[in-house]
């Protein structure tokens, strides 16, 4: 149990820093224009990789083709019609959940 | 994709609108969270005081999952750090929205979590601060009292995997992706973000493909 709390006190301590570097410690400055401009780009890329390893992660160090990525194929199939977000999110989950009870 | 990028409107309303389909899938994924970390003795309060404090889905998963395997606090703190650690950056660019004594930039910026950022994304680097604090205003006590019902009740609620909620995550973030693509430099960041993360998945610790990806911002640095 006293590993447990100790996780959940580090965990929380190290996630509040983190989450409060930028606005605590540069809030209401700007950047300099090249950092802005990198920074712009981290949005796309963090994106394009959360859809990569929520798509395709499986567990530790593995890579799991599984009824998710059909979802997700039928999820960007719904964006190339100009889905709702809403509908484009339940597209995904109906198809997975379809797939896995088959 | 107008329709996801016609997020209708400015500004802590709008952004608390915008995010309350999301709320539901996070109340799915909080309710099994709950019932997972408990599963992995970690009992009912702590997993809720973790949702509390370190709001942030995947690093929890990451932490009960090791517990659950009979790992000790040092490889759940690594996972969960690593997990993590694209707040920083993260927090970095939406920066320059928040106002205010220090106390209230630290509460705020706790509600910056995954969804809440990027539906606040308003492309060229630009945030709309307000609409990510209504969103996160939303979907923070969603994550926490969904993860108390979990601990609590256990298994009352459906398997989220049977109900393909997992899947609905990355089709989120997808249709986030889709709409910063309209600006055409994102492209290549994109693609060299995904590639890294797909890359790393097999071989890398979780949560590193996601940090290294980031990275794939520097492709803007030419002015």
């Amino acid at each position: 149990m006293n590993e447990v709390w100790l996780a959940v006190a580090v965990v929380g301590a190290a996630t509040v820093a983190t989450k409060a570097v930028g606005p605590v410690v540069l809030g209401g400055r700007g950047l300099p224009r090249r950092l802005a401009g990198v920074l712009a780009l981290l949005a796309p890329a963090v994106l394009a990789a959360l859809v990569v390893t929520q798509t395709l992660g499986g567990g530790e160090r593995a890579l799991l083709v599984d009824e998710r990525l059909a979802g997700v194929a039928a999820a960007a199939v719904a964006l190339w019609l100009r889905a709702p977000l809403l509908l484009v999110v339940a597209v995904a989950a109906a198809v997975t959940a379809a797939l896995r009870a088959l | 994709m107008r329709a996801v990028a016609a997020a209708p409107g400015t500004g802590a309303r709008a952004g608390a609108r915008a995010a309350v389909p999301l709320a539901l899938a996070v109340v799915g994924f909080g309710v099994s969270f709950g019932v997972l970390a408990r599963a992995a003795g970690m009992g009912a309060v702590a997993p809720v005081v973790m949702s509390a404090t370190a709001f942030a889905g995947s690093a929890q998963f990451a932490v009960a999952s090791v517990f659950a395997a009979s790992g000790g606090a040092a490889a759940a703190i690594a996972a969960a750090v690593l997990l993590n650690a694209r707040y920083g950056p993260m927090s970095i660019a939406v920066a320059e929205g928040f106002r205010g004594p220090v106390w209230r930039r630290l509460l705020a910026s706790q509600l910056i979590v995954d969804e809440s950022w990027a539906l606040a994304a308003r492309g060229g680097g630009r945030f709309d601060v307000p609409y990510l604090l209504g969103a996160g205003l939303v979907l923070y006590p969603a994550w926490v009292l969904s993860t108390a019902v979990g601990a609590v009740a256990g298994d009352v609620v459906g398997d989220p995997e049977r109900l393909g909620l997992d899947a609905a995550f990355p089709a989120l973030f997808l249709a986030l992706l889709a709409s910063q693509l309209r600006q055409r430099r994102a492209v290549p960041a994109a693609l060299l973000g995904g590639a890294i993360a797909l890359v790393l998945l097999p071989v890398a610790p979780a949560g590193v493909p996601i940090v290294v990806a980031s990275a794939a911002c520097l492709v803007g640095w030419r002015r």
